[in-house]
């Protein structure tokens, strides 16, 4: 009797410790998968290019790949090319998360307004948030057929007296980065009008109240109230939109190819491979976006675990 | 804030006056695409421009849909679309569940890592992409472009889906643990059923991310019956004559799944947002 006693009791703790085993094993069942596919289609590929970028020779070549240490480097990041890809990089990421920021918190606050009724602002939810379902491949060709030098645009644009000449927007040297960057703000505002839209609605109304008993105008209560509460989703916002427009390469790459004048880094970076088959060079111009995106990546993260918390 | 009446009514213009110039930024571009794609080849740029003129037409429509490679390109689209969106839901859910619901001890880490991703510049995994699916023996398959498309939505997906689990009462789960339902019980009995404007949420932004990729469904296939829609388009621009209004059809008939997904989960899909990473 005791005897039996005894070894239900070992059974018990037997069972105990498997199970804790088990729970303790469970989360990582539940993220194999996710765990396996991003090591072997991310973590894989990154460490191949992080190698790559130290290597000359390297796949299209009928020579052994060999060490070359920082050389790469060194050619790449001096590179005239480089620079002038690197600068409207910069330039087509600042303006478009500034004007996306700008315009998508403008239309989230019109949207939101108390004078609309809700069909009013259903109808015109839609109509602002059009852009996004377009892919970059439909908004390419949908700009080019607008920015086309017979097209509309120069059309109103000659009529109305605001250019000289009909003007080629994707083609010419000192216009074609900032027409890129046009589209892409296009393109790209609704993310934010989505997101503030969602913010907004979870703003508590007593914190207006209070506002308008202590006398606050409509700027102040914009000011003081709506933009410290939406400062977490602007944060996380902008800096993943700042990242993924300095990745933006199918929109740059079907408007104008990179050509005249607007090229940057990631059409750069495919031309390298793609084009020419320098892919140590490549390699190295993959591992500096690489960098630049994790820099800011960070700071995205941080971003991320702050809301969480 | 109580004005006249007469303050109103200036409030009330203002707000009419940039609703409208908003709505022309975002809405007339479309307008002008969709109006173009029922003219004719020549008429496309005419002088002075109209919105409709005597070319209208379905021509190009017709000339799309009756083209069994443009039909192969859409059902290649919606294949690869439909088994990413299903792959991603499942796989999010149940990381999802794991990030809300359990402590261990490379959690910290591994939800870093998952949010990390998405930093991840396509542009850098696409040199030795390449090589890597051909070495997997996934050339120029459906399963590369699922398999790709999952790196690329997974991540948010995840976050979205423990942003929502989070919102959900853990009694709940715990009450059903206690009754003796293991945890798989738990999560497809229990949260998986209420979670459902989260998933809706997922599906749809899902379907639109893999819907719409371009570059590596242009690397990642040689033939035209595993390319889809984006790639189509592409496909006619590079050709020597420029066939604008077919062009422009195949856009307008390969926005529509997204549209109506859209305008059917908006309100999901708002809320999901909100529910999920990005959230105040």
């Amino acid at each position: 009797m005791i005897g039996a006693t005894q070894g239900e009791i070992a059974g018990a703790t037997n069972n105990i410790s498997w199970d804790q085993r088990k729970r303790k094993l469970l989360p990582y069942a539940y993220l194999s998968p996710t765990l396996l596919l991003l090591a072997v289609l991310t973590v894989v590929p990154i460490v191949t290019v992080f190698l790559y970028s130290f290597f000359d020779n390297v796949i299209v070549n009928p020579n052994q790949p060999k060490f070359v240490g920082l050389e790469n480097y060194v050619d790449a990041l001096s590179h005239r090319k480089f620079r002038a890809a690197l600068g409207n990089t910069l330039y087509f990421a600042v303006a478009s998360v500034v004007a996306h920021f700008v315009i998508g918190l403008a239309f989230a606050l019109l949207l939101n307004s108390r004078l609309l009724g809700a069909n009013v602002k259903a109808l015109f939810r839609v109509v602002y948030i059009l852009p996004w379902v377009f892919t970059a491949s439909i908004i390419a060709i949908l700009w080019r057929l607008l920015l086309n030098p017979h097209g509309v645009v120069n059309y109103v644009l000659l009529e109305l007296g605001l250019v000289p000449e009909l003007l080629e927007w994707l083609s010419d040297r000192d216009l074609a980065i900032h027409a890129v960057t046009f589209i892409n703000i296009w393109s790209g505002y609704p993310f934010y009008l989505v997101s503030f839209l969602a913010g907004l609605q979870g703003i508590p109304d007593d914190l207006y109240e209070a506002g308008r008993v202590d006398g606050a105008n409509t700027w102040q209560l914009f000011r003081f109230i709506t933009l410290p509460q939406l400062k977490p989703i602007i944060i996380s916002l902008a800096l993943l939109d700042f990242i993924w427009t300095i990745h933006q390469f199918t929109l740059v790459w079907m408007t104008t190819g990179g050509g005249s004048n607007s090229e940057v880094l990631s059409t750069y970076t495919y031309k390298a491979a793609f084009s020419s088959y320098e892919f140590s060079e490549a390699a190295t111009l993959a591992m500096v976006i690489l960098a630049i995106c994790t820099f800011f990546g960070i700071f995205y993260v941080r971003s991320q675990r702050m809301a969480d918390e | 804030m109580i004005g006249t009446r007469r303050q109103i009514l200036v409030r009330k213009t203002l707000l009419w006056f940039a609703l409208l110039i908003g709505a022309c930024f975002a809405g007339l571009p479309v307008l002008w695409m969709v109006s173009s794609s029922f003219k004719s080849n020549l008429e496309i740029f005419a002088y002075p421009p109209a919105l409709i003129d005597h070319s209208f037409s379905f021509d190009a429509y017709l000339a799309v849909l009756s083209d069994p490679g443009q039909l192969r390109f859409f059902f290649n689209s919606y294949l690869v679309a439909i088994m990413v969106t299903i792959c991603t839901v499942i796989t999010s859910i149940m990381a999802g569940y794991a990030l809300s619901r359990y402590d261990f001890r490379f959690k910290k880490a591994l939800s870093l890592v998952i949010i990390g991703v998405q930093s991840v510049p396509p542009i850098t995994l696409m040199i030795p992409y390449f090589g890597l699916i051909v070495w997997l023996k996934i050339y120029n398959t459906y399963t590369a472009l699922v398999l790709t498309y999952m790196v690329f939505t997974l991540s948010y997906a995840i976050i979205m889906m423990t942003g929502y689990f989070n919102t959900l009462p853990r009694d709940l789960d715990e009450a059903v643990m206690i009754d003796g339902g293991g945890s798989f019980v738990t999560l497809w009995r229990i949260l998986v059923p209420i979670s459902l404007p989260g998933i809706v949420a997922v599906g749809v932004y899902t379907f639109m991310l893999a819907w719409n990729e371009f570059l590596f469904a242009l690397t990642l296939t040689r033939t035209n019956d595993m390319r889809t829609v984006p790639i189509g388009i592409h496909l006619l621009m590079g050709q020597h004559s420029f066939e604008w209004n077919q062009m422009l059809a195949l856009s307008v008939l390969g926005s529509l799944p997204v549209l109506i997904l859209f305008l059917l989960f908006q309100r999901y899909f708002i809320a999901g947002m909100s529910a999920g990473s990005i959230k105040g």
